[in-house]
């Protein structure tokens, strides 16, 4: 294994845009063929990937693929690149969402394709690229990148206030990220101090002894720069606006991938980098979790809007992903990367059902509807699929994640894992209560009577995420199976490096239970 | 044969996808005959094995299929894995023999709607998930079953979605339940971080053990809280206090599944799950209490909300919730054996009820409503027949199936070994119950085979008996009503009739053991002398009959006027029962109303003018309202860069001057 797969993989998307640039797009068979381009070019690296499937190694703890080259050699910073059980699955879970969400804009975005599909696969470029650095540099640069094409996919394609969508998108993430790279600078200062070596390797910068305050500053900076993308309450709100705003691919890029982000800068820079710092912050980010689990839900709830209630949605399960992270159980981190996956999976389709009917009915808004089941059965039942992997039905991908993230959570606090399950309930009633508004009852507006049912393309693009739904939520250790080594790595990472200045995550591991003197189970 | 266990919920399942993927384009003939031969075989499959259960010895009699690991992060594993010992056996030869009898009936009361494709699919999915709760070797793969047949039921309690009404019963019904499977989750977390396990052959042992060498204290409080937790599961799924508000409305949905669903299989889940757990809950006599405290409140309450109600349908479904009552009170007693004997009885007689009310709301061309019928016993003879075997049998008359399983429980509640005041409380509340269930449940005969015809011309013109794939299962499931009550006699009257033995109790036995051996050691349980226990069993008779007695005199004797008259003299009191007390509309007061106006208040405060408007705007306009100001500077005029000048000019000066 000595190609360098993950630069194959991060960069063959781009191989589809000069040949795009050739076309024209004035005819729509020219458009057919730039969307066939895209459409290919995605796939190639979609089967490309595939390739890390076979090759991955869950047996290893650290990084693998890794490509190391200088790049700004007086600075120290490197084309560097690793992969591990954590960036695995969302590396492959980009490379199989782009493909279906390509294949979902090929009626619903009918001016400047070309834009469009170049915009498209920028982004995947790099959103592989961010999931893959291990130079911080070259993680900041990928990070920079990606907000390009998404802010002109929301400002060109989005809705009637997608100006003001696209720049609140961009400002949000932009203040985010400035700090972060501030506190980079700073970081790479502390581990120039000490070893006189100047390096943005993220292996080398791992273990760097901050002075505290310095760490916990540091860790408020990245902290900042991640919630803002997972989003975190209170820093949410740019997500539903940018959500309804975008076209569909873009709100299923956003939340299938780009939240993800957020999460992923958690475990990978923000905890490893700062442990202490992520000591310090532990109670606040876990009432913060609990809070946009049911808070999310709550506001979900009473949209009227069914994009806005999916993209309320996300900040509820969002939090159950970052909830997972800080409990630093195993069953928490894991189920937390993996509701990651799920949420990637079944709130994107739940996008790209909305797209659907919204391509059809040019309205969103859940009072328009009623009674579309009878209208379109096979719709209404992938959606029902859908809605029930949302709620976490046991056989779905969706329970076994909150189960596992549940599970951990509740051994080292108990009172979040009872306020956090109290979601569970607030999920179902969003769900079903906007699924029957929008699918039951008579058919009252006759606007709805003669919506076709979904065509062979759509089913082309949404059968693979109801398989993927059962797939997980039947056999989920195929992919449990592929971050245990990682996840065990990351754990030891962050609590024993954290014990030393700050014991409150140990005390808060010792589980007490009253009349009982079992000893705990050994992990 | 463990080997074979799988295949119970396959058939089911196989069922399911085939009718559920292609069923659209099958005629209702190849649908009917997929969906009853794939239950049919899983009950030949049970009863197989069954016969080499039986053929083990009594103490080993346990068989595990283990399909697949399914979860296993850290020490936390679970396996798909199905596990048959004499509990679950019996349960599932109820669940799936009763399956089978209704899928029949369906084929005769289904068959012409038009979407009988989705209903036998969604039928047969019912039965796979109820498969997977009662065979499931551990908490998880029950908790798979849990929650898929509330999943089936919201299905088919909104089966007409049409009817908004219908979607809305079936959202609530799951919702509910979601309430109580958030306790039975929480439940199985604290039992996992205490003894490191959810499977049930690792989780009783151990607690039996770590009892033994005093590692658990009886009634510690962890105990409780596990035990309460998984209750909250239960008062959700078997309809009890304060969760039961779904099940009547749950009535939605077509009769048969009214039958199979919502009285003699689903709801009855929760009673099996505490009896699974006995163990745990022996440890835990305050749960029990909390257990039977609830379930005879709930046996009570609801048989009262029955008296009133003119929906035929929703005078079985308030005796469903009551006869639930009765399970719990067993199972909450420590009789674990005769809560398990109770819930047999009743699939049997509340089955065969709900599936005679369906061939009357049949007949009447779909009227549910009691005030309209009357005299229909001539028409209809075997529905009236079976529907009178069956109603005799939830009275608690002898020698039917109800009076052995009703009076088993209520007799063990008087002896409840580890709270007997409470237990005479609760064998109190059980008794008066009785005697109001065989009120109202007389009531409804007589309203509804007797009497004159209350009904349109049109309706009387068209009632008939119905075909015979619907009447079958009522003569089959009336005959058991009848002598059903016989694998459990009680050994008083064992004896008296030349050594009948036990034959439920002493197969279930096993099961209950390490219970049994708690209770005896802790409780030091008293044996309730043999002539108390006669007349304990004659009263609940004579309580039955005054209660028989009582709806014929009102509703037959007296006939019309007197219910009017009791109605206006009684109004308050009236109001109260026929609105069902009002729970539903508090419930809407207090939980409904508050979260759904805190979360518009949430949205349209928080979100959209604290965080969005002023947090995120706000900076946006301050900065805007600055470089206004700032913009007055540069506003391209030379008059005003000459005023600016001079200003500047002056303010030199003056600086120089006065320095």
């Amino acid at each position: 294994m000595n190609a360098p797969i993950l630069t194959y993989v991060t960069f063959l998307p781009l191989f589809g845009v000069p040949f795009i640039l050739a076309m024209s797009q004035k005819s729509d068979s020219g458009k057919n063929i730039i969307r066939g381009i895209a459409l290919f070019a995605s796939l190639i690296t979609f089967i490309a990937s595939l390739r890390i499937y076979f090759a991955f190694d869950p047996s290893i703890a650290g990084f693998q693929f890794i490509e190391d080259h200088p790049w700004i050699n007086s600075y120290g910073i490197h084309y560097h690149m690793g992969m591990d059980g954590l960036s695995f699955w969302l590396v492959l879970l980009t490379t199989f969402l782009t493909p279906l969400t390509i294949l979902s804009t090929w009626r619903a975005i009918d001016s400047r394709v070309k834009e469009f599909q170049i915009s498209m696969l920028v982004l995947e470029t790099a959103m592989l690229g961010t999931f893959v650095a291990l130079d911080l540099f070259l993680f900041y640069v990928f990070w920079e990148i990606m907000l390009i094409p998404m802010y002109l996919i929301i400002g060109v394609w989005g809705g009637e206030r997608r100006i003001y969508a696209a720049i609140k998108f961009f400002l949000y993430t932009a203040v985010g990220s400035l700090l972060m790279l501030v506190c980079i600078i700073g970081l790479v200062y502390f581990h120039h101090q000490q070893t006189g070596e100047m390096t943005f390797n993220l292996l080398s910068l791992y273990g760097t002894s901050i002075p505290r305050f310095y760490e916990i500053m540091f860790f408020a900076a990245f902290a900042l720069a991640f919630a803002i993308k997972v989003p975190m309450f209170p820093l949410h709100t740019w997500l539903p606006d940018a959500h309804v705003e975008a076209p569909t691919a873009g709100s299923v890029i956003l939340a299938g991938i780009l939240l993800k982000m957020g999460t992923y800068g958690f475990f990978r820079f923000a905890m490893p980098l700062f442990p202490a710092g992520s000591a310090y912050f532990t109670p606040l980010i876990i009432t913060l979790s609990i809070i946009g689990i049911i808070y999310g839900a709550l506001v979900a709830m009473v949209q009227p809007d069914i994009k806005k209630l999916v993209a309320y949605s996300s900040v509820s399960h969002l939090g159950y992903c970052m909830l997972g992270l800080y409990v630093l159980t195993r069953q928490g981190v894991e189920g937390s990367v993996l509701q990651m996956i799920n949420h990637g999976i079944s709130t994107g389709a739940l996008f790209l059902l909305v797209g659907v009917v919204y391509e059809r009915r040019h309205t969103r808004l859940i009072k328009e509807y009623g009674g579309i089941a009878r209208i379109m059965p096979v719709y209404s039942t992938i959606f029902m699929i859908v809605t029930l992997s949302s709620i976490g039905l046991p056989t779905t991908n969706g329970f076994i994640g909150e189960f596992l993230i549940l599970l951990g959570t509740f051994k080292v606090n108990k009172l979040a894992a009872v306020l956090a399950a109290s979601g569970v309930i607030l999920g179902a009633v969003y769900m079903l209560w906007m699924v029957q508004r929008v699918f039951f009852g008579e058919v009252t507006n006759p606007k709805n009577e003669n919506i076709p049912d979904l065509n062979l393309r759509e089913l082309a693009y949404l059968a693979p995420l109801v398989v993927l739904i059962f797939w997980i939520g039947l056999f989920p250790n195929f992919f449990l199976k592929k971050m245990h080594v990682s996840v065990d790595h990351f754990i030891s990472q962050v609590k024993v490096e954290a014990a030393a200045p700050s014991p409150q995550v140990h005390q808060a591991a010792a589980i007490e239970l009253p009349g009982v003197t079992v000893a705990m189970a050994k992990e | 044969m463990e080997k074979y266990i799988f295949l119970i919920p396959l058939f089911p399942l196989l069922g399911f996808l085939i009718n559920g993927l292609f069923g659209k384009k099958f005629g209702k003939g190849l649908i009917s005959f997929i969906a009853c031969t794939t239950i049919g075989f899983s009950f030949l499959v049970a009863l197989f094995i069954w016969k080499d259960l039986l053929a083990m010895e009594p103490e080993h009699r346990i068989m595990v299929q283990t399909l697949w690991e399914w979860m296993a992060v850290g020490s936390f594993k679970v396996d798909l894995a199905f596990m048959i010992d004499p509990l679950s056996m019996v349960m599932c030869l109820i669940v799936t023999g009763i399956s089978f009898l209704i899928h029949i009936y369906s084929t005769g009361y289904m068959w012409d709607d038009e979407s009988y494709w989705r209903y036998m699919a969604y039928l047969n999915m019912f039965v796979f998930f109820m498969c997977m709760l009662i065979l499931g070797a551990n908490y998880v793969v029950m908790f798979v079953g849990w929650e898929g047949v509330g999943l089936a039921s919201y299905l088919l309690i909104g089966f007409w979605y049409q009817g908004y009404d219908n979607a809305i019963a079936g959202k609530k019904a799951f919702v509910v339940n979601r309430i109580g499977d958030f306790g039975f989750v929480l439940g199985m977390f604290l039992m996992f971080w205490t003894f490191g396990s959810l499977s049930y052959l690792d989780v009783f042992p151990k607690a039996a053990e770590m009892y033994e060498h005093g590692a658990l204290a009886i009634n510690s409080p962890v105990m409780i809280a596990i035990c309460v937790l998984l209750f909250i599961g239960a008062t959700g799924k078997s309809a009890q206090i304060p969760l039961y508000v779904w099940l009547p409305d749950a009535m939605a949905g077509p009769t048969p599944v009214s039958a199979l669903i919502h009285a003699a299989t689903m709801v009855t889940a929760g009673v099996y799950m505490v009896a699974r757990t006995n163990v745990l809950y022996t440890l835990a006599p305050t749960a029990l209490l909390v257990v039977s405290l609830i379930a005879a409140a709930t046996a009570l309450f609801a048989a009262t909300m029955g008296i009133l109600q003119n929906d035929i349908k929703k005078v079985l479904a308030y005796s469903t919730v009551s006869q639930l009552g009765y399970m719990f009170i067993g199972v909450g007693v420590t009789a674990y054996w005769a809560g398990i004997f109770h819930l047999m009885t009743h699939a049997f007689f509340k089955a065969c009820l709900f599936l005679c009310s369906g061939s009357v709301i049949h007949a009447m061309s779909g009227d549910q409503d009691m005030r309209h019928m009357g005299g229909l016993a001539k028409k209809m003879p075997i529905t009236y027949i079976t529907m009178l075997f069956a109603t005799i049998a939830i009275a608690g008359l002898p020698p039917f199936a109800g009076f052995f399983s009703k009076d088993e429980i209520l007799g063990k509640a008087f002896a409840f070994p580890y709270y007997p005041m409470a237990g005479k409380f609760i064998w109190f509340l059980g008794t008066v119950g009785a005697g109001v269930t065989a009120f109202y449940m007389f009531r409804l005969i007589f309203m509804t085979f007797h009497g004159e015809f209350r009904g349109t011309e049109e309706q009387a013109h068209h009632v008939h008996e119905s075909p015979l794939n619907m009447t079958l299962p009522l003569m089959i499931l009336a005959t058991f009503s009848l002598i059903g009550g016989w694998f459990g006699v009680p050994a008083i009257i064992g004896e008296k009739l030349g050594d009948v033995p036990n034959l439920l109790e002493h197969f279930l036995e096993p099961v209950f053991e390490h219970s049994n051996h708690i209770v005896a050691a802790v409780a030091h349980p008293h044996h309730v002398p043999e002539p108390l226990e006669w007349s304990l069993m004659t009263l609940s008779v004579v309580v039955a009959i005054i209660g028989i007695c009582l709806a014929y005199y009102i509703y037959m004797v007296r006939g019309k006027e007197l219910p009017e008259k009791l109605a206006k003299q009684y109004s308050w009191h009236y109001q109260l029962i026929y609105n069902k007390y009002y729970v539903d509309e508090i419930y809407e007061l207090m939980i409904v109303w508050p979260i759904y106006h805190l979360s518009v208040l949430l949205w349209k405060v928080v979100d959209a003018f604290m965080i969005d408007g002023i947090g995120v705007n706000g900076p946006g306009w301050l900065v805007k309202r600055l470089s206004a100001g700032a913009r007055l500077a540069q506003n391209g005029y030379v008059q005003t860069y000459g005023a600016f000048m001079l200003m500047g000019l002056v303010a030199m000066v003056c600086f120089y001057l006065y320095r």
